[in-house]
């Protein structure tokens, strides 16, 4: 049993879980994640760990309700435990000293960048970071960020919050500022911003790094669901990534494969008692 | 009673009939296929056994069960005493007596097998292990063992884990189960369906071991969560029984496509996750027409899974012939009276999908049987231009596994050989002192019980290890 701390809500139907997990918190490295099962009979559901604390024996999760599942996770009030959690899954980071790198954040995708952008900082680049997400309400972790980022750029679909638009057009513009222009770029957040962000920076040749989110069970390598194709090779996502070079990611591929039980969840969605479903958020595909 | 019969009339008595659920029903549900045996056809069918003084039957059994002993407690309805000669031996012997393929091993080296087959030794493990586990209160006392002071950190509850732990608390040592995935079993919880093993079976089977003083933790990923070198430090020896959990991909077009598992994905979310079950999250594709591709247990547990959730035809596809299939006579029998339908001597060339994605098809070669290859087995050769296509909805890939490196990748000492299996010596040690492994990911997928063997062999070799004077 892995009890939860803390549960606070950064934007709608995100939650920021802090849960005692020693051994985690002890071994883990930016870039990996947990798979949580939240009790008897649920789902297991990769999340990223957003930060831990090894002394204290605690990781932190920030999770996006968007299913039956993830509002398990977020249903659960400090005091209450999560059933199981393992990892540390998945390689971590590959941190080097770049130069200057923009780390691309898109609604919860943000929380999942978050320890990476720490860590490329702590490394000695020189982060500016970009959040996207449709209204300023989703705009998460903007303070947070803005510690250790030369600048934050805000973009909302609706203008309400920073300029209106997309990431891309935020970084298009630093792209074309040659003091600006980074040598790296980390993205992570829906599989079509990963997509437009990679087709953005293919033809300058600029590293692309995104985190991808397949549907997993195991997380070790050991049922093959999270496959994935980069370079046109077939890779387990939960043990050869979830990181991977962005201009070789087959994202069609992977917003297909995320779509084959789109049918049976939103059926799991419908029988949710109507005072739940306004928990959850619709994602786009 | 036993003492009454004469030989002729011993020798009369013939073979029982396993009691099974009928198979126009049991394609529909995800009840147990096989019965059991009821306390006379029990009882008539040890009488059978010969009490041979060369005891063949124990010979071929990999853990060497007191075969004939217990088969005389039968015979006399002394069940305590069964029970205690058959848990002496075996420490998962209701999981044993459905799964071994006995009829290769202590069955096929019985006496009687020339005229009347051979004591049904496989069915009689199962009534006295049921028996024991439905009567815990009747069970002749175990000593309790003086504690030995030492602790041994045991990697995976898979069949050479669990048979690990159980030998090694018997000796008195303190043992600690490490588990990745969130129930124990191994194979035995993830792959082997409900129908063929009910869970319930393991969890008694896992509880007898914390009751003798087991320790189990779940979640837990040896070279993730902990390192071996962790283990090596906080235990006084370790033992590794991680199985060969990694799937064969086809390596052909359209392996991504929608509708397509490999099969431990299939029967993880099936059984580990409950897919089949109305009550719970899990989903699955119930495809209308499946294709398991493969010949061996997997493949057949597969195949009749998806029967079992609806599939009006459920076809296997194997490249060589039925005499090659590795999967046991017993599930192909039963495979056959499901109505699963066997496609022989073709191989998939390509997996076929519509415009959403979804797989649709299989195009696939016809072959024939060459010059027999290093297994012994005659090897499949396409016959030039002969193909076909096949539709499906689902297609599962049975054809094997290999050792997952999650763990030994992180262990540089230790001796691995060209396929990545760790290497060891007949009792299990490894390249590192202290250190034992077993089961599949020293042999590549084998059976539950060489798997257990290997637990017991190295359980021997541990507590020696942990004897000597250091
Ligand atoms: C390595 C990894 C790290 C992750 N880290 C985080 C994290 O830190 N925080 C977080 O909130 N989420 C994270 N995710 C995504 C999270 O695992 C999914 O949101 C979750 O599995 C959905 O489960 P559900 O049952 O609630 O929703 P479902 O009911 O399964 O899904 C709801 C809808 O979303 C679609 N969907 C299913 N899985 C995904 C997915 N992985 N991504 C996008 N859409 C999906 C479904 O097709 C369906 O339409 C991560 C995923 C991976 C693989
Ligand atoms: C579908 C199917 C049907 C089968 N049917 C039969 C049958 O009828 N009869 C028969 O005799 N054999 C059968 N087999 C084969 C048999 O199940 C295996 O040979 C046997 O289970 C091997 O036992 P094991 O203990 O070595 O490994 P496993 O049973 O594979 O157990 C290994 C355990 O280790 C855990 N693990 C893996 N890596 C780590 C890690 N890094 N840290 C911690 N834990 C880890 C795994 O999660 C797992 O629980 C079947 C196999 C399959 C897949
Ligand atoms: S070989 Fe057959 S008859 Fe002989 S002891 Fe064993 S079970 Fe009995
Ligand atoms: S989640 Fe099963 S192999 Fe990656």
């Amino acid at each position: 049993m892995f009890e939860v701390l803390e549960n606070d809500t950064l934007a709608p139907n995100v939650h920021r879980l802090v849960v005692r997990a020693p051994r985690i918190a002890k071994a883990r490295k930016p870039g990996q994640f947990v798979i949580v099962h939240p009790q008897k009979g649920g789902e297991r559901i990769p999340l990223t760990i957003a930060d831990a604390d090894p002394e204290d024996g605690t990781i932190t999760l920030f999770v996006q309700a968007i299913g039956a599942s993830t509002l398990k996770i977020t249903g659960t009030p400090p005091g209450s435990s999560l059933l199981d959690i393992a990892g540390p899954l998945g390689k971590e980071t590959d941190i080097e000293n770049w130069g200057r790198v923009v780390c691309v954040g898109g609604g919860v995708g943000t929380a999942v960048l978050y320890p990476q952008a720490k860590a490329l900082a702590d490394a000695g680049n020189e982060v500016t970071t970009i959040i996207g997400g449709r209204s300023a309400p989703f705009i998460i972790l903007a303070e947070e960020l803005g510690r250790f980022s030369r600048e934050v750029l805000i973009t909302t679909e609706d203008g309400s919050l920073g300029k209106q638009g997309f990431v891309t057009n935020a970084l298009q513009e630093l792209i074309d500022d040659p003091l600006r222009c980074p040598q790296a770029i980390f993205a992570v957040g829906p599989v079509p911003m990963m997509r437009a962000v990679c087709e953005l920076s293919r033809p300058y040749g600029i590293k692309t790094i995104v985190s991808l989110n397949p549907i997993m069970i195991d997380g070790t390598g050991m049922c093959g669901g999270c496959r994935v194709s980069i370079a046109g090779e077939t890779k387990f996502a939960c043990v050869d990534g979830p990181e991977f070079d962005g201009h070789q990611v087959d994202f069609a591929l992977l917003m297909d494969r995320l779509t084959m039980y789109r049918d049976q969840e939103a059926r799991l969605v419908e029988d949710l008692p109507e005072s739940l479903k306004g928990k959850i958020t619709k994602v786009k595909k | 009673m036993k003492k009454n019969l004469s030989h002729k009339e011993t020798m009369a008595i013939e073979r029982v009939k396993m009691p099974e659920q009928d198979p126009r029903q049991r394609s529909r549900n995800f009840q147990e296929v096989n019965l059991g045996l009821t306390k006379q056809q029990a009882m008539r069918e040890a009488q059978r056994c010969l009490q041979c003084k060369s005891q063949p039957c124990v010979e071929g059994c990999p853990v060497r069960v007191r075969i004939p002993e217990f088969l005389e407690a039968v015979a006399e309805d002394n069940m305590p005493l069964a029970a205690h000669i058959l848990l002496a031996d075996n420490t998962l012997p209701a999981v044993c007596g459905r799964v071994c393929p006995q009829e290769e091993q202590c069955e096929i080296v019985c006496v009687r097998s020339a005229k009347s087959g051979p004591v049904a030794i496989g069915y009689l493990e199962r009534y006295v292990a049921d028996w024991a586990m439905q009567n815990p209160d009747k069970l002749l006392k175990q000593d309790r063992p003086e504690p030995s002071g030492k602790t041994v950190a045991v990697v995976g509850s898979g069949p050479a884990g669990l048979t690990m732990a159980g030998e090694l608390a018997h000796l008195g040592h303190q043992v600690t189960i490490f588990e990745a995935l969130h129930e124990t079993g191994g194979v035995l919880r993830y792959g082997i369906p409900e129908f063929r093993l009910p869970k319930d079976i393991v969890d008694a089977e896992v509880d007898r071991l914390k009751k003798i003083g087991v320790t189990i933790e779940c979640n837990v990923i040896i070279g993730k969560t902990l390192t071996l070198d962790d283990l090596i430090r906080q235990f006084d020896a370790v033992f590794i029984g991680n199985g060969a959990g990694l799937p064969m991909m086809l390596n052909i077009e359209g392996e991504n496509l929608k509708g397509v598992f490999s099969a431990n994905e299939y029967l993880t979310r099936v059984n580990l996750m409950g897919a089949w079950r109305d009550d719970l999250p899990t989903p699955i594709i119930q495809g209308r027409r499946v294709v398991v591709i493969g010949g061996g247990n997997t493949a057949m547990d597969a195949v009749r899974t998806a029967r079992r959730l609806g599939a009006e035809r459920a076809i296997i596809l194997y490249r060589r012939s039925e005499a090659e299939m590795p999967a046991r006579d017993e599930e192909i029998k039963h495979a056959k009276e499901e109505g699963i339908e066997f496609i022989l001597l073709a191989a998939p060339l390509e997996v076929l999908g519509d415009d959403k994605g979804w797989v649709n098809g299989l195009r696939c070669q016809r072959m024939k049987l060459g010059e027999p290859d290093a297994s012994g087995r005659r090897r499949p050769q396409p016959i030039e231009g002969d193909t076909f296509l096949l539709e499906a909805d689902v297609v599962v890939n049975a054809i094997g596994t290999r050792p997952n490196p999650l763990l030994t990748s992180t262990a540089p000492n230790l001796g691995l050989s060209a396929k990545g299996n760790i290497a060891t010596d007949e009792n299990g040690a490894t390249s590192i002192p202290g250190v034992f492994a077993g089961g599949d990911i020293v042999r590549g997928g084998a059976t539950v019980i060489l798997a257990m063997g290997d637990g017991k062999k190295a359980a021997a070799a541990i507590d020696n290890y942990l004897r000597k004077p250091s």
